[in-house]
């Protein structure tokens, strides 16, 4: 469609000698910048051959980095879904004062570096911080411990299902659950049942994104993880660790995990995406599933 | 069930929506609320609802003040103007919804025979197994109001019921809901902004106006005797002119038009096009045609007055007129309010 006829002339931009200059940067970009790293983390992880690859991944630190990464993204991921839920809900459905204000410090996280947060964190629970020492007698270990881990994981990743489901939520308005109740329905019913299944694409969409970025995490959690091999490093950091041991195809290997989650996120997010999740589109369940005798005729020409 | 407002009024930040409002609507009754957009009908409809609360005042279901009940628990069937019908869940889904939450137990026959028994009465009965995004715009209203009417509500309450079909699908909704209301005999209220939906189908039409009722009372009463300017304004197409009363007549070029209880002083008349006619002679304001629009229903004119006004008149289909051509406005009936 985009090939232009001889002899008409080219839409704007529309040149074949720009086309062909803009198409070859773009690819040209795209190898340098993002294909060839993930080759390269591919063949370095097998350079020295599987028995090496699979002796490292079978490493105990790193199962254990492994499954500190899989702990972590169980116990934030639900409780950053809880959350974006309830905030996206309170945001949409209700009128109250500093509503917009609320919308702003959810974002916070996402323009925020990510090492502020785990260096506040070390202020607010640290030894010197402001509860260290209760937290200490208390006999609490949060800080260079799975908790710490957990907080900095959430903070980076507390706007994600949130930032899925406002635009989709306040598209579709509060009439739903308006007709729901005046129905009889309770507010646990009108949410299981109405408005849970018009936002569930863009809620598990929200979900598999902050999970990625949970997992791949790798500021925050540094700073307040402490770096104990075998103890507190998750996959970022136990990849970073073995690269500074120059324990080259061990890191590599390890990345390659972590690549190949990216890929699974990546791969749940376009099927997702073609059930009408994302931001596009609005009205997914509306969109879904509609039978098309009016598309039919209209193809005819008249 | 018998509704009564008193004294009802409700307040966004800072603007006033509600004034004041008291109304009664009898058990049964189908009664129109009537306004322009901004006047506040919307949200008397919500307060009875119970979607929104009021500020002040007191909403009667029957002798039970239901001014604090909350729209669970209120026992209204209300239909959205978007219908708000729920796009996951089939037509038959959708109206069993309000009996499968309900806190009175009923078991799945139950159920099915009434979502069959309200499919019949709107007339969708093939449609059941469809998804509100796979009917028509009418068919999606006629499912919301099946939906409405599943839970045996005491009073149904319609928010702009088919302001958003196109006209002929619209008037044969509204007969119907009309037959439908004769049917069940369900006391109804409804919002629309639109004079001829109002007057077509509701027993008692309720005109509003910055939050306040200007005007009550059956489609004869607020046509035959508009109780103010606005009223009349808004009943219909209408011409404004200025004039000065003398000794109770008013005088229009040569027309005299009786205005009784009026001091002396500037007046302003209401003319309806269709009260107007045109001749070549008589008594009445000498004019210039400026343009002759055609209509199915007649010609209208648009005339020029001696005194430079705009005035325009419908005539038979017949009547043979065009631009630039002199004659005389005749008047048949007049109606004058105080200026201002």
């Amino acid at each position: 469609m985009s090939n232009s006829v001889k002899g008409r002339p080219s839409r704007v931009g529309d040149a074949p000698a720009f086309r062909r200059a803009l198409i070859g940067i773009v690819l040209t970009l795209v190898a340098i910048v993002i294909v060839a790293p993930l080759v390269v983390i591919g063949y370095q992880a097998f350079s020295q051959g599987i028995a090496v690859y699979a002796a490292a991944i079978a490493h105990p630190d790193t199962l254990h980095a492994i499954g500190l990464t899989v702990v972590t993204a169980l116990i934030a991921v639900p409780i950053n879904t809880a959350f974006g839920v309830a905030a996206a809900w309170a945001i949409t459905k209700f009128d109250f004062r500093g509503r917009r204000f609320l919308l702003v410090v959810i974002e916070i996280p996402f323009s925020i570096s990510p090492i502020v947060a785990g260096v506040a964190y070390l202020f607010v629970y640290g030894l010197q911080g402001l509860f260290g020492p209760a937290l200490e007698q208390a006999d609490i270990k949060i800080l260079f411990a799975l908790p710490g881990i957990v907080l900095a994981s959430m903070f980076v990743t507390a706007p994600f299902v949130a930032r899925e489901l406002i635009p989709l939520m306040q598209a579709q308005g509060r009439d739903l659950e308006e007709a729901a109740t005046s129905l009889g329905a309770s507010g646990w019913r009108t949410f299981f049942s109405v408005t849970l299944p018009n936002i569930r694409w863009a809620l598990l969409y929200g979900v598999v994104l902050c999970n990625a970025r949970v997992m791949g995490e790798f500021g925050a959690v540094s700073v307040v993880s402490g770096n104990i091999r075998g103890q507190t490093n998750t996959l970022p950091l136990h990849i970073e660790l073995l690269y500074h041991d120059y324990q080259t195809a061990g890191a590599f290997a390890a990345a390659s995990i972590l690549a190949l989650l990216a890929v699974v996120t990546l791969v749940a997010k376009v099927l997702l995406e073609r059930q009408g999740a994302g931001r596009a589109r609005r009205r997914p369940a509306l969109a879904a599933p509609v039978a098309a005798p009016k598309t039919a005729s209209a193809e005819v020409p008249s | 069930m018998k509704i009564r407002l008193d004294n009802v009024v409700k307040t966004f930040e800072t603007f006033r929506a509600v004034h004041g409002v008291s109304l009664e609507i009898e058990s049964g009754e189908l009664v129109a609320l009537l306004g322009p957009s901004g006047s506040g009908k919307t949200t008397i409809l919500r307060m009875v609802a119970g979607l929104e609360y009021a500020d002040a005042g007191h909403i009667y279901f029957g002798a039970e003040d239901a001014t604090d009940i909350p729209v669970r628990d209120r026992g209204v069937g209300f239909v959205f103007q978007h219908y708000a019908l729920f796009p996951h869940m089939t037509v038959a889904e959708n109206i069993a919804f309000g009996m499968k939450v309900s806190k009175q137990r009923r078991d799945k026959t139950a159920i099915d025979a009434r979502v069959a028994d309200l499919l019949r009465l709107v007339q969708l009965e093939g449609l059941a197994e469809r998804f509100p995004g796979q009917i028509s715009g009418g068919q999606r209203q006629r499912v919301a109001l099946a939906r409405a009417l599943a839970v045996d509500p005491k009073v149904l309450l319609l928010d702009e019921p088919f302001g958003a079909l196109d006209a002929n699908v619209r008037r044969d909704l509204r007969r119907w809901l009309r037959e439908i209301h004769q049917e069940l005999g369900i006391t109804t209220l409804f919002v629309t902004h639109d004079q001829e939906e109002a007057l077509d189908l509701a027993d008692r039409v309720v005109i509003l106006d910055k939050g306040q009722i200007v005007q009550q009372g059956t489609p004869e009463e607020v046509c035959r005797n508009p109780a103010s300017a606005f009223v009349m304004n808004f009943l219909g197409d209408t011409n404004r002119i200025s004039a000065a009363v003398a000794g109770g007549i008013a005088r229009l070029g040569e027309a005299q038009i009786p205005a009784p209880g009026f001091a002396d002083g500037p007046v302003e008349i209401f003319l309806r096009p269709s009260d107007l006619g045109w001749s070549s002679s008589g008594a009445g304001i000498p004019a210039t045609v400026a343009r002759v629009i055609d209509r199915p229903a007649g010609r209208r004119i648009l005339a020029l007055t001696a005194t430079g006004e705009a005035v325009e008149l419908d005539v038979a289909p017949e009547t043979q007129v065009s631009a630039r051509e002199q004659g005389i406005i005749t008047i048949e009936r007049a109606r004058v309010y105080a200026a201002g």
